[in-house]
């Protein structure tokens, strides 16, 4: 049943996803194109793309369109319900008493332990990423709009909203000519 | 000011309708106004909520983000679900989620809807194949940045070490990552060490 299996995908990255929306990038993937197969990875990386280019949490904007995707009006409200109600449930009934516990280092360790195992699945869509981009566009052309988005993004600190217009531009302009 | 001197207490029936027109309007500008997710929306929250409306005081704000900060789950959600409630219940709570989420997804749906019309004819094609990579990079970077924050609050022999251990079960044996996470937090709970005794 499609609706189960939205609420699924939701819920998984929402519960586990510790360090807000972005970590839980990798574990929507996971569920999005390995497990369910709704989307290529490429296809993925457009709305992710296009979900870091819009305003607004990243996480909710992926549940909200990727659960419209699949499951129309109803779905798109079953993968932002999957998201955010469990750990917004979670946050205020335990919000009294873990106050009292939120210096704990056990209560801290989590995170940090947690730490880890994000930058391994972010490094390994980060690979895949640049691999389906090289068999796509070619390795040079790749490593080209690769080194310059970085210096855009991150020594020039262009908003990224920009860098994604411009990498579409370029990419409608070479298409065409 | 409705809240004035009553903050985080029970809402008041005859200013209902203020309040959640003041949490719709907070949490739709922090919605909006916010790019590159939730985490980074943080100073717009504390904008709002302490310094425009008055919900909290810089501790309770301070307080209420660290909390959030240990739990899983989006940030932006659970600091407007948890701000809207205090100051408006369920109601509010609800306000406020739908200020902030709604219209960055209808954006979302509307411009990619129109994006899925052209697909297949070429120059769209390469125009996002070109985002590909600006997107690798991105990640890139942000992998890069829970790397060093593991190496600084963990020390970077121990870092290493769950870098390895994480990269051994989900890339080469293929574990889901759920079990790996899982795993952790029983660990961390239950106060298994592997590594010596160190708080």
């Amino acid at each position: 049943m499609i609706y189960w299996s939205i609420f699924l995908a939701f819920f998984i990255p929402g519960i586990l996803g510790y360090g807000g929306g972005p970590a839980s990038i990798p574990l929507v993937e996971k569920e999005v194109v390995d497990r369910y197969g709704w989307m290529t990875t490429q296809e993925f990386g457009e709305v992710l793309a296009l979900g870091n280019a819009l305003p607004g949490p990243i996480a909710t904007k992926m549940a909200g369109y990727i659960g419209y995707m699949e499951g129309g009006i109803l779905g798109s409200f079953i993968g932002l319900f999957a998201s955010i109600a469990p750990s917004l449930i979670l946050m205020v009934a335990l919000m009294m008493t873990l106050m009292k516990y939120k210096d704990s280092p056990k209560v801290k360790n989590i995170t940090k332990m947690i730490r880890p195992v994000i930058a391994v699945l972010l490094g390994a869509m980060t690979l895949q990423f640049f691999m389906t981009s090289a068999e796509t566009s070619g390795g040079v052309q790749t490593v080209v709009l690769a080194v310059l988005s970085y210096w855009l993004l991150e020594i020039k600190k262009i908003h990224p909203a920009f860098v994604i217009l411009l990498a579409l531009v370029y990419g409608g302009l070479s298409g065409l000519f | 000011m409705v809240t004035e001197g009553k903050k985080g207490m029970e809402p008041r029936a005859g200013s209902a309708l203020k309040i959640n027109a003041d949490l719709f309007a907070a949490f739709f500008r922090v919605g909006i106004l916010g790019f590159g997710g939730g985490p980074s929306a943080i100073p717009l929250f504390h904008a709002e909520a302490v310094k425009k409306y008055d919900w909290m005081t810089e501790d309770e704000f301070s307080d209420t983000l660290a909390l959030a900060n240990t739990m899983p789950g989006p940030i932006a959600t659970k600091m407007a679900g948890y701000i809207g409630y205090r100051i408006g219940g369920i109601v509010g709570s609800m306000t406020a989620l739908i200020a902030l989420v709604v219209p960055t997804v209808l954006m979302m749906i509307l411009l990619l809807g129109a994006l899925q019309q052209f697909k297949g004819v070429e120059w769209v094609n390469s125009m996002s194949a070109a985002v590909v990579p600006v997107v690798a990079v991105m990640l890139g970077v942000m992998t890069w940045d829970f790397v060093k924050k593991s190496g600084q609050s963990l020390g970077w022999p121990r870092a290493a070490l769950l870098l390895g251990i994480s990269v051994l079960l989900m890339e080469i044996l293929h574990i889901h990552p759920v079990v790996l996470i899982i795993g952790i937090l029983l660990i961390v709970l239950l106060g298994f060490r592997k590594g010596g005794r160190t708080a």
